[in-house]
């Protein structure tokens, strides 16, 4: 008798021919997405430390400049940024428990939240625009070298000390713009994830795409609870 | 062939069973993560010197970890999981240390 004919062959997605069991291939998925995210933690990484070296360098420009951001717009970015965290987790739960209509509804939330998010980025951005605190030739140190006049409460800076606040602001729209070009890949992906979801892929016990979709979306929302501190909180009690 | 065929798993208990993780937990947390954004928030506003950074960056670390613990289920993961997301977090900070010792010991007693 030939072999083939011996059994019944049944594809699972969650169970490849080449893994033992669901477990190692799941586990495997889990162990090359987070091989996949230690990478991102030295790409990011690389941008923290010369965030570091140039705010020892030029604290009192970085000081200044950071207080030019809106910590009201911020912090909601970052409450928003969690929320939709949270309803990214508790997709995985619905693919988990097999409820596809919850999980269809998670993943939209989790991308209504995403799109809130880079809404709320872009106005802040366009702020930027319009009081040339872009780097580069349109860049307008006037504010910080006299701060009186526009009537904002900060020490003036030196004209050579103003133009490092440019240093600021090109890791400001370095950091949060390879964060929004992250979460902008991460709200296609969602896209193609609902599609999937709605069809019923995943709420059949094949839960590793959502999952590891999810280590990357929390990754991400990771990256911005330092981002908020860092460039929003930098000193926020001027003229002491 | 048989003896790679390992369907109930004898030969590598370290491929634990899958955990899943209730609502209950992720709110929990949620709400943890809002509290410390608060947190954050206002600890920027009191002026505690040298402390601030230290604070908004311990504050940033445990929200981190917790979404690490429970949102990404570090905490439910076998043991080859765990360690790997250790040594990237490990590799990070001996690449930062060794730089910072670089970039300090350059413009001796400047800092």
């Amino acid at each position: 008798m030939d072999h083939a004919e011996e059994h019944e062959h049944v594809f699972l997605p969650q169970h490849l021919h080449h893994f033992a069991t669901e477990e190692q291939q799941r586990e495997s998925a889990t162990f090359g997405m987070w091989l996949f995210l230690l990478t991102e933690i030295m790409f990011f990484g690389g941008m923290f430390f010369s965030y570091l070296i140039y705010r020892n360098w030029y604290y009192d420009a970085f000081a200044v400049a950071s207080n030019q951001l809106s910590v009201p717009l911020g912090g909601t970015n970052t409450a928003v940024l969690i929320t939709s965290g949270f309803f990214m987790a508790l997709a995985v739960w619905a693919s988990e428990v097999r409820k596809k209509g919850l999980l269809v509804i998670f993943l939209l939330l989790t991308m209504v939240f995403g799109t809130v998010f880079i809404g709320i980025k872009s106005v802040e951005y366009h702020e930027k625009w319009e009081k040339h605190h872009i780097p580069g030739a349109h860049f307008d140190t006037a504010e910080f070298v006299n701060p009186h006049a526009y009537g904002i409460n900060e020490a003036p800076l030196s004209p050579d000390a103003a133009t490092k606040t440019q240093i600021f602001f090109s890791l400001y729209f370095l950091m949060t713009g390879i964060h929004a070009i992250h979460m902008i890949i991460g709200l296609g992906i969602l896209v193609w994830l609902t599609i999937r979801a709605h069809r019923g892929d995943f709420t059949m016990g094949y839960v590793a795409p959502i999952e590891n979709f999810a280590l990357y979306w929390h990754f991400v929302d990771v990256i911005w609870l330092f981002l908020f501190p860092l460039l929003y909180l930098i000193n926020r009690h001027p003229g002491r | 062939m048989t003896e790679f065929h390992d369907a109930s798993n004898v030969t590598n208990p370290e491929h634990t069973a899958h955990h899943v993780v209730p609502p209950r937990t992720y709110i929990f947390v949620f709400i943890t993560l809002l509290i410390f954004t608060g947190l954050t928030v206002v600890a920027a506003y009191i002026d505690l010197g040298i402390f601030n950074p230290v604070v908004a960056l311990a504050i940033a670390s445990f929200k981190a970890v917790i979404v690490f613990l429970f949102f990404m289920h570090v905490k439910y993961q076998s043991r080859l999981i765990k360690l790997t997301v250790g040594a990237g977090f490990f590799s990070f900070f001996v690449l930062t240390a060794m730089s910072l010792s670089d970039y300090i010991s350059r413009a001796w007693g400047l800092w």
